[in-house]
């Protein structure tokens, strides 16, 4: 039994991470109904750039500075080059686009600071912590729970970003109804580049925990496969959804793993997420928290 | 111009419905066809022409990869471009018909290559019509990534599984030496034939498909499949034939690809990557086109090779080398670059481009 709780403690601290990388998504989702297949590409950019700035010698949070602003470029281009050109094109085109920019992020990245595996010191120790396993006899590792507590950080502050301030309220407006939002006065190409600049953020953070623990590399492009069955368990438009289908994709995961992988060779983890996404489909086609969509002819 | 129908006059409905109503197209496909079929075989086992050009190259790295990805992205393109229906799994299924053909070929002794492709397909078709199950449910992205499953699903149990790669190490399978009726195709030009023939018979199939009722009834579910339901097509049954025939197309060119192309097949070589090089493919070629199709395949099997001949030739030219990745990370740059830049200006690709060439033709060189 204590086995067991290891087990499913261990992941759901690893589903925190892939929260992390879903709530980059939804951001985008919400407001723009955007699904951004780059998302990954650019924790891999945010990170590498991260690393590049300190490998130049620089202090940790001016490197984590510039490699913010280089988002915020990031999200100028974006918004300059990709959505104001396909405004009004169907959702379909655009994830397509995403795909494109996947690519041209993956290739700027490598070609500014090189494919070599960088290293990544947070100066968070990567190890159980000693009073836990004291206590309870588990094992925890105390950069999971730094990671955690970052984590629930990053939402509270999005939460109060989007109910407390005008853009935030802006925000929400706009992934409601982008016509109304229009209509009362709201700069859609304003409210694109902000959110894709709080996405980038989101990067950032999930980028700097995820290179700390395997090291920044390539990849950490595939993290946005990763969040894929999170949004579908979670729904594409809920913040809360990200977060509660991070963490059912880490626990059943791991617990799979661990519990059904030995029968049928193990490894499973590659796809057990896939197939419990597309199980719950079935069952509930919205997700967990997703709008339910009524269409009329 | 050059291009005109005028003075050709349809007095019955067949002639009304043929494959190519105009007679310049008639001509060109089969000016086209001779080429492909009689004039290169022929040009490459002359040998004043051998000793210019590496035919043994443009066989093995250009023209049967093209076909292969040809038929590939015809495959998807019966799917999402025609269907609606966006799908990841491409090279999965791929996958699946390759590892299918060696196991039939493999398995069953004395059995016609030729039958083991169209098995494989078969074999294809039935995975996608499983993963094709979702479809009922679910569309747009949640069917985009529930397609995610099929591809890591399928990579890992050919992996896993050492019964599909006959228990070699690390899942690699060598193909069989292909053998029609006693008839050994063995050299890159009897291959490039035999990929050649199929594939222009399946895209001969398809482009009938798509201009009778399975395909209309496809374009109705791609548009507004609501509005198709209500109209009486069912939904169930198209969109799962659309499923298990983009299936089959890919699991053919999945067995071409391990039987005429590489040889040597690993699972890990049918990565999600392969199956995005196909969606590229439809998407600068033309989604919902079957000549966008091939065009599409040959910008993306093209590209790679012309920058790595101009990165070649900058080198010795400038008697310079440049960094290592430095190519491929501009292949990167440059593939993105593209499918950003074909879906704002030009959403409908390169076969849509065609067609506005061939009005220009029309119309030249009168202005209306």
């Amino acid at each position: 039994m204590q086995f067991f709780f290891e087990v499913l403690i261990g992941g759901l601290l690893a589903g925190v991470m892939y929260s992390l990388v879903a709530l980059g998504f939804v951001l985008i989702y919400k407001a723009s109904g955007v699904f951004n297949f780059a998302q990954g590409a650019m924790v891999f950019f945010a990170a590498l750039t991260t690393v590049g700035f300190i490998e130049l010698g620089m202090n940790f949070w001016l490197a984590v500075l510039l490699a913010f602003l280089a988002m915020v470029a990031l999200a100028f281009f974006t918004e300059r080059v990709v959505l104001r050109p396909l405004i009004n094109q169907p959702q379909i085109t655009l994830f397509m686009a995403t795909i494109g920019l996947t690519f041209l992020v993956e290739g700027v990245a490598q070609l500014t600071w090189g494919a070599q595996v960088h290293a990544l010191d947070l100066g968070i120790a990567d190890e159980p912590l000693g009073w836990i396993s004291e206590r309870t006899g588990m094992s925890l590792s105390k950069f999971d729970l730094v990671a955690s507590g970052i984590a629930a950080a990053l939402v509270a502050v999005l939460a109060l970003f989007f109910n407390k301030t005008r853009t935030g309220r802006a925000l929400r407006a706009v992934a409601d109804d982008h016509q109304a939002a229009l209509a009362v006065g709201i700069s859609l190409q304003r409210i694109w580049v902000i959110v894709w600049m709080v996405a980038g953020f989101v990067a950032l953070v999930t980028g700097l925990l995820w290179g700390a623990r395997n090291g920044v590399q390539f990849a950490l492009t595939f993290l946005a496969l990763k969040a894929l069955p999170v949004l579908i368990l979670g729904g594409f438009e809920s913040i809360a959804g990200a977060i509660v289908g991070g963490l059912i994709v880490g626990a059943s995961e791991k617990l799979a793993e661990v519990y059904i992988g030995p029968h049928v060779g193990g490894g499973i983890e590659s796809w057990f997420p896939y197939v419990l996404a597309l199980v719950f489909l079935l069952v509930r086609p919205e997700g967990l928290f997703g709008e339910r969509r009524i269409e009329r002819v | 111009m050059f291009y005109r129908e005028a003075g050709q006059f349809k007095t019955r409905y067949s002639e009304d419905q043929q494959l190519f109503p105009i007679r310049q197209d008639r001509v060109a496909m089969a000016v086209l066809l001779l080429i492909a079929f009689i004039g290169v075989p022929l040009a490459a086992t002359t040998p004043a022409l051998a000793r210019l050009i590496d035919f043994n190259y443009w066989f093995n790295g250009v023209l049967i990869p093209f076909l292969i990805f040809s038929l590939a992205a015809l495959g998807l393109n019966i799917l999402t471009g025609y269907a609606g229906q966006l799908s990841l799994g491409t090279a999965a299924f791929m996958a699946v018909g390759a590892f299918a053909a060696y196991n039939l070929e493999l398995r069953v002794p004395g059995l016609p290559m030729l039958v083991s492709f169209v098995l494989a397909g078969v074999v294809a078709a039935l995975v996608g019509l499983l993963f094709g199950l979702p479809s009922l449910r679910i569309k747009g992205f949640y069917l985009a990534v529930a397609t995610l499953a099929a591809q890591f699903f399928v990579i890992w149990a050919l992996t896993k599984f050492a019964w599909f790669s006959n228990y070699s190490t690390s899942g690699v399978i060598t193909a069989q030496k292909i053998v029609v009726f006693g008839y050994t195709f063995d050299t890159p030009v009897k291959r490039y034939l035999l990929v050649l023939a199929i594939v222009a018979l399946l895209a001969l199939a398809a482009k009938n498909m798509v201009r009778g009722a399975v395909g209309r009834a496809w374009m109705a579910v791609r548009d507004m499949d609501v509005a198709a339901e209500v109209m009486g097509i069912p939904m169930m049954k198209t969109k799962l034939l659309a499923f298990a025939v983009s299936s089959f197309y890919c699991g053919v060119a999945g067995a071409l690809y391990a039987f005429a192309y590489l040889g040597t097949v690993e699972p890990a070589g049918f990565e999600l990557e392969l199956s995005f090089r196909i969606l590229f493919m439809i998407i600068i070629g033309g989604v919902g086109s079957i000549l966008g199709s091939f065009l599409g395949a040959a910008f993306i099997v093209l590209i790679p090779i012309f920058l790595d001949l101009s990165a070649t030739s900058i080198e010795r030219g400038f008697a310079l080398s440049l960094p290592a990745g430095l190519v491929s990370n501009l292949t990167l740059i440059l593939f993105g670059g593209l499918i950003v830049f074909f879906l704002v200006v030009e959403p409908l690709g390169l076969a849509r481009l065609w067609q506005i060439g061939k009005e220009k033709l029309r119309l030249w060189p009168f202005p209306h």
